[in-house]
């Protein structure tokens, strides 16, 4: 970090704990993105750097909405929902992705367990939702086709 | 202007929020049609969303999202709380936004 980031990002910090007390936490959360996790390349190491273990079981409780077929590989849409109860996070993970998990959702007492975003896909994989639930995770898998890449450049 | 477009509505109980974000969602691993070079991976590392002033969820985003995000969750809330949605991405740019829901 050289000097002139540093007193932007200084000043930066300082201006949020006058304006927005709130950011001073977020902060913290933010330290907390698991590069690691992130980084892996190989599905089953991925599943254990997030959850420790890789003990995972299949469950029709978990409900995940993927196309089939997706035209644009550069904009999957996938919805993730689930009936299960004391739902700590949910993780999207594609396995034929450069790398496999995609996005994590940590929840609180406030959320309820439904989520959705677009994703990238190189090339056609499947896509696994993995919801935590107490000391169990759950998990719903489904092959998306997809017939242009989202990678390429 | 504010990177952030959201939506909220509540239905019994049940607060439904949709944003999109523009952002150009970097893997880093693309090159430069012209020059051949990697292009530097920028996209947003994390989003953060509270309801008066208590965290509703904590997204974490890898490169393989799409460009310009969109993001749906829901959380148990009412008609008028007020929604903060906020993300940082790995090159440390921010942007935050407020609403009421509807």
């Amino acid at each position: 970090m050289n000097r002139r980031n540093f007193i932007k990002n200084s000043m930066l910090f300082a201006g949020s704990l006058v304006a927005i007390p709130s950011l001073i936490v977020s902060k913290k959360a933010y330290a907390a993105w698991p590069k690691k996790s992130f980084d892996i390349k190989d599905l089953t190491e991925s599943v254990s750097s997030v959850y420790g273990h890789s003990n995972l079981e299949e469950s029709s409780k978990v409900k995940l909405k993927a196309p089939e077929i997706a035209e644009n590989g550069a904009i999957v849409p996938i919805n993730v929902s689930t009936t299960l109860d004391n739902v700590e996070s949910i993780m999207i993970f594609v396995e034929n992705n450069p790398q496999p998990l995609s996005s994590g959702y940590k929840l609180t007492s406030l959320s309820e367990p439904s989520i959705g975003t677009r994703l990238k896909m190189g090339k056609t994989s499947n896509v696994m939702a993995a919801v935590k639930s107490g000391d169990k995770v759950y998990t719903s898998t489904q092959e998306v086709k997809v017939t242009i890449g989202g990678c390429g450049g | 202007m504010s990177t952030i477009k959201m939506r909220s509505k509540e239905s019994n109980g049940v607060v439904t929020v949709k944003a999109l974000i523009k952002h150009p969602m970097e893997t880093g691993q693309r090159k430069d049609k012209k020059t051949g070079d990697l292009i530097p991976a920028h996209y947003i590392q994390e989003v953060h969303s509270k309801a008066n002033g208590k965290d509703v969820i904590t997204i974490y985003w890898g490169p393989a999202v799409s460009k310009n995000p969109y993001l749906t969750f829901k959380y148990k809330g009412n008609k008028g709380d007020n929604l903060e949605i906020s993300w940082v991405d790995n090159q440390g740019n921010r942007d935050s936004k407020t609403g009421t829901v509807k």
